[in-house]
């Protein structure tokens, strides 16, 4: 079984690219098992909602212009 | 919805999100500075009208954003890969105190169950703390970090522009997420568990 430490690298990994089938699997019985992992798993994944909140805080994003492209002028 | 057009009221009503944005990314008053600067008159030779404030405020911001990215391709070209190396064996050996020799968590150390993730984001303190966490990360990790979770881009192009391997990139990452959690595990749940 893989170790905890290789799951956590995975894990940081999947958020970058398509993990392997056989890296999903692996990844998947690791953290039915672990809780810890399991933690982690959640722990970054509010990570990332917590970067996407505090961009928006900046400038929150405008659900009704959304066709409209930065730049686009509008008529 | 009125028409929005660009001008120095607005640019000035924007300023304090903007230098707040450019200093988060940047961790530099002065280049952050010069970036709002810039955006802002680069903005206000531009003639575009909008739908509203807000879509101007997205157009500025995105002109922002732009000067920023120029800044921090600029750093991290002139950033040589053992400045990677040294941040890198500091956050490693945090995070390899927290593993037995069999590389599974040490009991005391183990991620801990945050609870629910809507109520955490609602905290004040919270986002203090994210805030604090994000300012220790060392400026090298830092600056791949803030390119992939805030300016939100794809990791290849992060590498190819800053001029380091894809497997570096990663490996970045991955530290910069593990000590960010770390961080916000020990400074805002066991912090605030101390002083329930």
């Amino acid at each position: 079984m893989m170790n905890c430490k290789q799951a956590t690298r995975l894990m940081s990994e999947a958020q970058e690219r398509k993990l392997e089938i056989t890296e999903r699997l692996g990844l998947g019985v690791h953290l039915a098992l672990c809780t810890g992992c399991n933690n982690y798993h959640r722990q970054l994944q509010l990570l990332r909602q917590a970067c996407h909140i505090h961009r928006e805080q900046f400038n929150p994003a405008q659900p009704d212009t959304s066709e409209v492209q930065p730049g686009q002028k509008l008529e | 919805m009125p028409a929005a057009t660009i001008d120095n009221r607005f640019v000035s009503s924007v300023r304090q999100d903007m230098l707040a944005f450019a200093r988060l990314q940047l961790r530099d008053s002065e280049l952050a500075e010069d970036a709002v600067q810039e955006a802002s008159t680069a903005a206000l030779h531009g003639e575009q009208r909008f739908s509203g404030q807000a879509a101007l405020k997205t157009w500025v911001f995105g002109i922002l954003k732009h000067k920023i990215v120029d800044l921090l391709r600029q750093q991290g070209r002139s950033t040589p890969i053992s400045a990677y190396v040294e941040e890198g064996e500091s956050l490693d050996g945090k995070f390899d105190s927290l593993f037995k020799e069999n590389a599974h968590w040490h009991p005391a150390a183990a991620p801990r169950d945050w609870g629910n993730p809507e109520a955490a984001l609602r905290e004040k303190h919270f986002w203090a703390v994210f805030d604090a966490c994000l300012s220790v990360l060392p400026a090298n990790t830092a600056r791949v970090f803030m390119m992939r979770e805030f300016l939100e881009f794809e990791t290849a192009e992060i590498c190819s522009s800053l001029g380091i391997s894809n497997s570096n990139c990663h490996v970045i990452l991955h530290r910069a997420r593990a000590a960010l959690r770390g961080c916000l595990e020990q400074g805002w749940l066991l912090a605030g568990e101390k002083n329930r």
